[in-house]
Parts: C-alpha cells; structure tokens; sequence
C-alpha cells in the first residue's frame, strides 16, 4: 500500500510533463494534420534555455527560464511551420519524415554547442524538500501542468483568438470562408504549442539532467497520449496523459523499467479497441 | 409485404443529439425504381449510410430480403447485394478505367485468387464498358475522366457486381444536361433489371424518369407514392417552400414541385445534408 | 539498380502499367523492363564480387540487406499508404532469431558466454528452439509476418490508421528496444548478440563465406522484388493501390480493407525478418541500436530518397543512403548528422517522389519533347 502511495507522485509528475508535451501535439496534429517530430527538439531547447540562464539568475534560473523557454521554443516553431511545414498541408505522413530530418539537425546541433555529455540544472532553493511523500520539485510540474491546462483552456474558450483556432479545428474551409485568416491561426497555434514543450523542457530539468537527446525519450509517449485522447480535445490530453503517465509509473514499479512500455503499448492497443479514434472525437461524415 | 427487398422499419440516427433520422419506414419491392427527394437536411443520405452500413443507426431495422443487416460492416452488406455510389463520386485515379471495372467485379474472388494477374477483360467488365459507353477510355487512367463520366465509371462498378439492389446518391448532380440525358437512359436501362432507390435534387430528372417517390423531411417519411400524387400533395409544397403557397394549386406550368426546384435544389448538390 | 527501372513511378496519379499512354515512350524505357534488370542483376551478381574488395563486398551486402526492408517499406508505404517507422522490429525479431541460433551453435552445448557473464544458470526457454537452425530461419520470417499480423488486425479492423498507425508503429520500436536492453541475461542487452565465428560449418570470416553470403542475399533480394512487383500487377496490387487512395470507398466495392492492409503488412515484415537474418552472418552483431525507432526511419527515409512509389527506387534509395552513411561518416563523424537531416528535408520539400520520380520526370520531359519534334 505503502509503494502505491510512494509510487504516485512520480507517476503524476510524470503525468504532467506528458500533459504539457502532448498539448501542443494535440493542437499541432488536430488543427494542421502535422505530425511533428522536432517538437521533442523544442522541449530540449527549453531545457537548456533553463541551463543557459544558470549564468545570470543563478538558482532562480527554472522559474526565469520559463517565459523565456516558451518564447525560445515557440519562435522556434513559427519559424519551422512558416519555412517548411506551411509546404506540406495535406501531406501529414510526410510532415513526419520531414520534421524528423529537422530533428536530427537540431540534436546535432546542441551536441555541437552544449557537448554531448549531460548537464544539470540546479534547482531553486524553495523546491528542495516536500510534504511527506511529495517531493516540491514534483509538485511544482504538476502545478505547472495544471497552470497550463487553465491557460489554454482560458485561451480557447474565452478570447476570441482561441475560438478561431477551435473554428479552424473543426472545419478549415468554413473557417477561411468566414474570414478567418487560417494561416495566421496556423502560427499562433504552432508558437503556442511549441512554447508548452519548452516549458516542459524546463520542467524536466528539476527531474533529470539535460541531455541533446532529451526530447526523443518523451516524444513518442507523448504521440501515444495525442493517439489515446483524441485528436484537438483538450479534456481528452488531459485525461489520456493522466492515464499513460499513471500506468508508466506503476508498471515500471510492479514489472521493471524494461516491460513497463511494452504494457503501456499493449494498453493502448487494447483501448484502441475500444475507442479507435481515441477518447474524445469530432464527428465528421467525410468519406476518406 | 413478405416479398420486400427492403423493409426498413422505425429507423433512426443521432448525431451528437442531432436526430437526423427520427423513425423511417420504407418499404422497396423487388424490381421497383424508388425515387427519395427531400430538401437539404431532410435525411435522404443519412438513410442511404445507415442502410448500407456506413452510419450506425440509434435505433429501428433495416431488413434486406429478410435478413437484418444492423452491425454488419460496409463490405458484408455490399457482399449480401447492396450496392451504392457517392455524391462526389470517388473512382480510383489512379487505376485505369477498365482496372476500376475489374476490381469491382472481382469482388467474390477469394482473396488468394487476385493474386494473380488479370489476362484480358472478362465479358462482364466488356458488357458494363458498352453500358456506360466508356470503351474507348477503357486504358486511360480514371483520372482523366470528366465529372460525368466519372458518375458513369462509379455506376458500372455498380452494376459488374450484380447487386439486387442499386442506391445512387444524386447520379446527376453538377452534370450538364447532355450529361444528365444520357445519366437518364442509363438509369432506365439499369432499372429494367435492377431493383433501385434515387437520391434526387433534380426535379426535372425526376419528372422525366421516376414512377414511385418517397419525400423525406426533417428525418421523417412526408408523403409517399406516385410522382403525380406526390407532386400535388400539399404538404410538399409546404415543406419545399416553408410555407403553404396561397392558392397552392398546381395550375402553373410543370406543377408546383417542379416550380419549387430552383429555390430548394441547387444543382451542385448542396454537399452535405 | 539503375535509374531505368522497370518499374513506372507510380503516384496516384500515373499512367497504368500495362496500357502504354498516347505519345510512345523512348525505346529504352520500353526495353526498360526486362532489360535493365538483367543488367543490374550482371553486375550484382557477377562484377561485384568479381570488382570489389571483400571489405566492400561486405558492406555491399549490408545495404541490400537494408534494401530488403526497404523493398518491403515500399510496399507497405509507397504502395500500400501504411507508413510503417517500426521495421526495424521485425527487422531484429530476424536478426535475434539467427543470432540466438548462431550463439547456441557457438556454445556448443553449454550456456553462450554473455549469460555467463550475466550471472544466468540455465538456458532459458525460450532459446531452446532456436538451436535448429531450420526454425530460426523459419521463425525469422514467421514470427515478424505473425506479430504483424497480430498488429494489423488489432489496429486496422479498427480503423485505425494514417498517422494513428504510423505512430504506434514507432512506439513498438521504442518499448522493444527498452525491453530488448533491460533483459540482459535473455538478450544480451545493450550490446546484443554478437561475437560469431561459423555459420553451417563455414568460417564468417573467410572471404570466399563472405563472398558467398553476399550472393545469397543478392539472390533473395533479387527474387523478392520480382515477386513484389508480380504482386502489384496482380489484381491484388490493384487493390492496394485503391485501398491507398481511397480505403472507405473500398469497402463499397465488397472488400475489407483490413485484411489487404494486415497481409501487406505482414509481408512487410517477413521481408524485413529475412533481411535481418541475413544480415547477422554479413555484419556479425545484432543488437538494440540497430532497430530502434532511429534506425527504423532512417530506413523510411532512405526508400523516400530512393522513390517511394517505385519499388527499385526504394531498394536504390537504401544502397545509396547505405553508402552516403558510410563515406561521409568514414571522413567527417559530426557533418554526417547534418547531411543527413538537410537531405531530408530537401527531399520531402523538393523532391517528394525521391530520385525515381526525379528519372521519371526526366523521361517524361524527354518523350513530350520528342512528341513535339
């Protein structure tokens, strides 16, 4: 019972990084078919945004690394999608291959500027410690997560900007019909969501040392999250990484590190069953 | 009513609440030529996807010479003999013609057996070829077809593969009158030996080529019956125009139905319902 | 494989195969075919081993081990529309296969040393088939076909497909090789399997056994491309190509899409099963690095250089990005990863049709200007 309890706020945090990865993924794929590869790349560049400030703000680098992260990592994908992926709508697959070739420039890269031993990032001083069980530092990504839910939920409900990016999800041609201009949607959508990965960067940072490989150990949970939810539904990311983050944890805990994703993939599989296009769906009668 | 080739019973269809469907009776004989009109939103291609597989309906029955075919998947209720073609018609482009034709008639082929290669063109896909009057693009790829005869290609699919009944989803939309002449001869050649239900926007088509209509509106049967009966029954006129016309009366030229074509039917075919 | 394939570059959209389209293509695309095969083939099997150093050889071997896989991510991908990035799967589902039958015959009877360096005790279970060396080969192409038929039906009776299936592709690869590195004493871990020395009495490191693995896997890969390519001319490779385009419309012609996609994806994977069989004796090693989720799309990536579309395109594309690898890492490590990610990008943006809808770009432009003259 004990290890039921131990294990849970690892399993939340883990969780929660998985949430603020996947939101920009569900909002990229959902909206703009765009399956992007580099977007593990822009959580890496979070991180190190958060080693880089180490130099001037010292321990209180992760909270200044913050903004700072989601503005470095959400310019660098305006500028992927206004360069390349703007060429391939209705090419998702190949956005695919595509980003993943933009993926290994971006690895090399931080191997050629940062080296390619791992580095750390200290922690501020009022995350050490915790409340029993719950460790601050895992604490505060899951209220990071939290934050992060709100804010966008805030954002697509409550502004107008957010409601012409859910018009544009739902139906692209009705939407620019209406006057919306779809591709300036297309750059806020990718500069926000690349901008959550770099605050995940940022957050995994408190958890683990910061690596040019960092982004491609969470990249492919987090597609499996996008697949589980749904596709553009913010209650489904949030419940789907809930659920994978939560299992992660408890079957690395019950099985070992090495069955733990061949059980999450089965599980997957399994719900996929049940619930092919995920958890939560738009209807469409399109005949593809 | 044993002999019914189609008895659909109380059907109904929900989308997200949206009850586009709201218990559907139709009942289609053996050898019958069925028209289904309706204005926009009325059901008409809601009722062509829950009979052939595509919508699942919320509730009710759709029998097909007796036998239910609630949850079975698309290609089962093809195999069992029901056929369909789309608004926008979706040949393969990238297959020839004659490719198009011969994948549909070998449809009862074993799977093992299309692993060998097609020699020639079977008489069945030479026959359908004359039909449809495509021959002479018989090797060109479906890609280059024009949008008529593309609705041509999609209704020899049709009919290599022998169905016992025909569903064709507005044959005529967006097609020019020559087009839409010949869509006529072709659809009274069919049915001389196919038993067929037509999904209609176009009035003028209708008059010329329909025996039996059956008027969808708000997700319900209206009338059923006779092009005449149905043509001169008021709340047609009602339901096509929003409201009773006074002095409603079918004195004018082609009679009201016809009259009411252009403000309910556009010719493109309005897309989606 | 050259350029003059016999395969007309497919896209959705190209003439058919066998209805010449109106202006007459040159004579030496029509001798294409039969033609430019026989070449290649000469070459691959005579002026190769006849030209190049074992050293060369060898790697030669390799890559059409890699062309293997890439001719059955051609058909999956280019033909089929599954974008499949987890071959790398039964690509090392393959290699274990011939790799544990190899360590048993090495150990002669005892346990294979890197068990003993794990603390292990008694041969597991599980590797006591795989002492004949009948059912690892058999299991190498049997048990990839039969996962991913277990997969293909799990995932495309559901309608599963497009990115959706592409993705759980890749995050098998991901757990497989988590699972294939924390089960050191059963899979040798990181390292892998590696450390042969015979293959059916043969010496691995003699040159003339070299000589003659590089032939058989010319051969195999020889006669899978022409069975693939009878395939798609078949009645069956019509479908698949309707199933590409328009899979919902399919159904309504009677067939289930499901079961086309599952058997070509099965296919997929017993091609990319042999391959790795084949490519332990030629290379020595199989381990988890080889068929992660890096390895898998760098393979997807070599059949886009090559063409997708076209079947020998994507065997070219995986000789030439085997070879590209090899010569840039041998002179700059580091600019390799750079290369190869701008290629990529060039490619997709540039090129979507990789270099066999480059040549086919060029006969077209050939012929019409010949029509006009």
């Amino acid at each position: 019972m004990g290890a039921v309890i131990n294990q849970l706020p690892i399993g939340l945090s883990i969780a929660a990084v998985l949430l603020l990865i996947a939101l920009g993924l569900t909002f990229t794929f959902g909206q703009m078919g765009v399956i992007n590869m580099a977007h593990g790349e822009f959580i890496m560049a979070g991180a190190y945004t958060a080693y880089l400030l180490q130099d001037w703000a010292g321990r209180q680098a992760v909270p200044v690394a913050l903004p700072v992260a989601f503005v470095v990592a959400g310019l660098m994908g305006l500028v992927l999608e206004r360069t390349l992926i703007r060429r391939f709508y209705g090419r998702p697959l190949d956005t695919l291959l595509l980003t993943w070739g933009v993926s290994l420039l971006l690895q090399q890269l931080a191997r050629d500027l940062f080296g390619a031993p791992n580095v750390q990032v200290r922690a501020p001083e009022f995350l050490e410690g915790g409340l029993g069980v719950l460790p601050y530092n895992r604490l505060f990504i899951m209220a990071l997560a939290a934050g992060g839910v709100l804010a966008i939920w805030i954002y697509l409900n409550r502004t107008a900007q957010g409601r012409r990016m859910q018009a544009v999800m739902q139906n692209r041609q009705l939407a620019a019909v209406m006057g919306i201009d779809t591709g300036r949607v297309d750059m806020r959508t990718f500069f926000i969501g690349s901008g959550l990965a770099g605050v995940a960067g940022v957050a995994l940072t408190l958890v683990g040392p910061v690596g040019p490989a960092l982004g491609t150990y969470y990249i492919v949970d987090a597609f499996l999250v996008v697949v589980a939810g749904g596709l553009g539904a913010l209650r489904g990311a949030v419940a789907a990484a809930l659920a994978l983050g939560l299992l992660n944890s408890y079957a690395e805990f019950w099985t070992d590190a090495s069955l733990a994703k061949v059980v999450v993939f089965a599980a997957v599989i399994a719900f996929l069953q049940v619930r092919p296009r995920g958890l939560f769906v738009l209807r469409s009668r399109a005949l593809t | 009513m044993n002999g019914a080739l189609l008895e659909v019973r109380d059907l109904s269809v929900v989308f997200d609440g949206y009850r586009a469907l709201a218990g559907v009776d139709l009942t289609v004989q053996p050898g019958e030529l069925r028209f289904l009109i309706g204005p926009n939103g009325a059901g008409k291609t809601t009722l062509v996807d829950a009979i052939t597989g595509l919508t699942r309906p919320a509730g009710g029955t759709v029998r097909f010479e007796g036998r239910d075919l609630a949850g079975r998947a698309e290609h089962e209720i093809v195999r069992l003999g029901v056929g369909r073609t789309f608004q926008t018609s979706v040949v393969f482009e990238g297959l020839t013609v004659v490719e198009n034709l011969d994948l549909a008639a070998s449809f009862r082929r074993p799977l093992w057996a299309l692993v060998r290669r097609r020699r020639g063109v079977s008489d069945q896909v030479a026959g359908a070829l004359e039909i449809i009057g495509l021959a002479e693009l018989a090797d060109r790829p479906a890609g280059v077809l024009s949008h008529g005869q593309r609705q041509w290609l999609e209704i020899g699919m049709l009919i290599v593969q022998a169905p016992r009944l025909l569903l064709l989803d507005e044959p005529v939309a967006g097609m020019s009158a020559a087009e839409r002449e010949r869509t006529g001869e072709l659809l009274t050649r069919i049915a001389a030996d196919h038993t067929v239900i037509v999904i209609e926007h176009d009035m003028e088509f209708l008059r010329r080529y329909a025996s039996a209509v059956t008027v969808l509106h708000e997700g319900r049967v209206l009338v059923e019956g006779p092009v005449d009966q149905v043509r001169d029954d008021p709340r047609v006129q009602e339901v096509y125009l929003g409201r009773p016309r006074e002095g409603a009366a079918g004195g004018a030229t082609g009679g009201p139905v016809a009259a009411v074509t252009a403000a309910a039917a556009p010719p493109g075919g309005g897309g989606t319902e | 494989m050259t350029a003059t394939t016999p395969q007309t570059p497919a896209t959705p959209a190209t003439a058919p195969r066998f209805a010449a389209p109106p202006p007459a293509p040159p004579w030496w695309a029509r001798l294409g075919g039969p033609a430019a095969f026989t070449a290649v083939a000469l070459l691959a099997l005579v002026a190769a081993p006849l030209l190049l150093e074992p050293f060369r050889l060898n790697l030669l071997a390799k890559y059409l081990c890699y062309a293997i896989v890439g001719l059955g991510i051609g058909l999956a991908w280019g033909q089929g529309g599954m974008l499949v990035i987890g071959q790398g799967v039964f690509f090392g589902l393959g290699g274990y296969a011939m790799g544990m039958y190899l360590k048993l015959h090495e150990a002669g009877g005892d346990l294979p040393d890197f068990m003993v360096w794990s603390g292990v005790e008694r041969l597991p279970a599980l590797w006591a088939p795989f002492a004949s060396p009948a059912f690892s080969l058999v299991f190498a192409v049997a048990g990839p076909m039969a996962l991913a038929g277990l997969l293909g039906t799990l995932v495309f009776r559901r309608r599963v497909r497009g990115a959706y299936f592409a993705i759980l592709t890749q995050a098998l690869a991901a757990a497989t090789v988590i699972l294939l590195v924390g089960r050191q004493g059963l899979t040798g871990g990181t390292n892998g399997l590696t450390n042969f020395f015979e293959l059916f009495g043969q010496d691995l490191a003699a040159d003339g056994t070299q000589r003659g693995l590089y032939l058989v896997v010319a051969v195999v890969l020889g006669v899978l491309y022409l069975g693939a390519r009878q395939l798609l001319r078949s009645r069956f490779g019509r479908l698949l190509i309707a199933v590409r385009d328009g899979e919902d419309r399919v159904r309504f012609l009677g067939y289930d899409p499901a079961t086309v996609k599952t058997l070509t994806f099965a296919v997929s994977a017993g091609m990319a099963g042999l391959a790795g069989a084949l490519f332990v004796p030629v290379v020595g090693i199989i381990s988890p690095a080889l068929l992660g989720v890096v390895p898998s799309l760098e393979l997807v990536v070599a059949v886009a250089v090559g063409g997708r579309f076209s079947l020998a395109g994507a065997i070219l594309g995986a000789v030439v990005m085997g070879q590209a690898r090899t010569t840039f890492s041998e002179q700059f490590a580091d600019g390799w990863l750079y290369l190869q990610g701008a290629l990529f990008i060039v490619v997709m943006t540039l090129a979507p049709r990789g270099l066999a809808g480059l040549a086919g770009t060029a006969r077209e432009m050939w012929s019409s200007r010949r029509a006009r003259a």
